[in-house]
């Protein structure tokens, strides 16, 4: 199908683009790389007034490293995240989740934000936002304000922005030399969204688990981090025994629905499957990098 | 909704328009411009027909306004060759028999375009993640794999 009308405008700057949103009294939408926008206009499942394209605003299209946080900007590309060097050295964890974000081609034009703030509760990276302990930094003619990745996802597809606000940029936790991860996805085909996704990380001291982080995906309204979870494997060793526990805890917890790709019971299993892989590879990486410090 | 103006460049060639914001890039170069090797499949992105190269990179053009599009240089199958004288992609999907009805193959073509500048594909598992954004219902894949595996050696491993 073909989009219904709408007007257009190339944002120059933060100013220019959050003034056109409020101006457009909430039916005015950002365009970030289009990938998830595009298709819902296309099918007029969304009908802007008017588009706010970010593509040509300056200064966001970078990856910085502030202390123990990457800080990315709006018109950071999938592609820009997979390869940079700076999230090679000191978060390997979001490389591994970006291989499985669709496609190359895909991946060329979609941002890391705009696939935060779409919030599709199967996505990657909404996940490792809130894995990673990630704030939002949301701009709009009153100014700026900070939502915690906790805070941000409320449903599927629905964030906790206002509909004129502006994510300038996200930032998340970068590892410690010494904290191992693990990140399992299970999906029909190459690139397509998960079934279910688990991702952790933790760090061993005197034998046991510590800094444990826990999340996971496709098995819920929105990406799932799980404190419950995380408080069984602290000041654990990860062995099948815990493993067992995980699962059960797991089993009893998590309510997916049943859709058109898979039953509500075989995600739930899917999901107790991914954790058990996703923690036995953080632990043996946390071994491998056991003691490590920044030099 | 007012109409406004662009200029861009498709394989080498400079475009003005008069468009609606809503005009489609894909739409652009089949309907405005009259090349017609950019096919138009779901129109949501997930069968990689309308791949260009937009800026050196591999695009969905269904997803892409042609607004969007002002000041870029695009590249599309017309660019690469023609019947009399096919491009080196076109010429090893010929060879190896990487299409049959040809619906998918411009999309297939272009990307494998941009794979080939920016991406290894040194092993089969490479090739078939690169070559996995595009469906196509006749081939069975295997042929095009063969096609890229043959150009990937010819390339040689990425600078
Ligand atoms: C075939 C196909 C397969 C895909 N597979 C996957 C997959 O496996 N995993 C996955 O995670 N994704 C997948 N995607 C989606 C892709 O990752 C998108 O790039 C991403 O979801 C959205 O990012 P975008 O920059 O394209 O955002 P857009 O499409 O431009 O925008 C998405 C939404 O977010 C809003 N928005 C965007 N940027 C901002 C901002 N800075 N501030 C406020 N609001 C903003 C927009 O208004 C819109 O509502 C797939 C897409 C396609 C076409
Ligand atoms: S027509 Fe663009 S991806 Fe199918
Ligand atoms: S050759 Fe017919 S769809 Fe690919």
């Amino acid at each position: 199908m073909k989009p219904a009308p709408f007007d257009y405008l190339a944002a120059k700057s933060i100013s220019e683009a959050v003034e056109a949103l409020a101006a457009s009294g909430g039916d005015g939408k950002i365009i970030a790389g289009g990938q998830s926008l595009m298709p819902m206009i296309n099918f007029r499942l969304v009908k802007p007034t008017i588009l706010v394209d970010i593509n040509r605003i300056g200064g966001l299209d970078r990856i910085e490293k502030h202390d123990d946080r990457l800080r990315i900007g709006a018109t950071v590309r999938h592609h820009m995240t997979a390869t940079d060097v700076l999230v090679f050295e000191h978060l390997p964890i979001l490389q591994d989740a970006m291989h499985h974000v669709a496609h190359l081609t895909v991946r060329n034009r979609g941002t890391f934000c705009g696939s935060v703030c779409h919030a599709d509760p199967a996505a990657e990276m909404p996940m490792m936002t809130l894995l990673l302990n990630g704030t939002i930094t949301a701009w709009s003619v009153r100014g700026e304000r900070q939502i915690a990745a906790s805070d941000f996802f409320l449903g599927s597809l629905v964030n906790a922005l206002e509909p004129d606000e502006f994510v300038t940029s996200i930032e998340i936790d970068t590892l410690k030399p010494d904290t191992g991860w693990g990140f399992e996805e299970f999906s029909r085909r190459q690139g397509d969204f998960a079934l279910a996704c688990a991702a952790t990380t933790l760090r061993i001291e005197d034998g046991v688990a510590r800094s444990v982080r826990f999340a996971l995906m496709g098995v819920g309204e929105t990406p799932l981090r799980l404190a419950a979870i995380e408080e069984i494997i602290d000041g654990k060793t990860v062995s099948e025994s815990l493993l067992d526990q995980v699962s059960e805890a797991l089993n009893d917890f998590l309510q997916p629905n049943t859709d058109l790709h898979a039953s509500a019971d075989y995600r739930r299993h899917l999901a107790g499957a991914l954790a058990r892989r996703a923690l036995r590879d953080a632990w043996k990486r946390a071994d491998l990098r056991k003691g490590k410090t920044d030099d | 909704m007012t109409e406004q103006k662009i200029t861009l460049s498709v394989n080498g060639q400079s475009y003005t328009r008069m468009i609606e914001p809503r005009l489609l890039l894909s739409d652009f170069l089949r309907q405005e411009i009259g090349l017609t090797g950019t096919h138009v499949g779901c129109e949501h992105g997930v069968c990689g027909a309308c791949t260009v190269v937009l800026d050196g990179r591999s695009a969905r053009s269904c997803l892409t306004l042609a607004i969007q599009a002002e000041g870029t240089e695009i590249e599309t199958i017309e660019g690469l060759g023609n019947v009399d004288k096919l491009g080196r992609v076109q010429e090893a999907f010929r060879q190896h028999h990487g299409l049959q009805c040809g619906f998918c193959t411009p999309g297939f073509i272009m990307a494998i375009t941009d794979m080939l500048r920016h991406h290894p594909l040194e092993t089969d598992d490479q090739i078939r993640e690169a070559l996995s954004g595009n469906i196509c219902r006749c081939t069975g894949y295997e042929h095009i794999v063969n096609a890229v595996r043959e150009l990937a050696k010819e390339r040689g491993p990425l600078k």
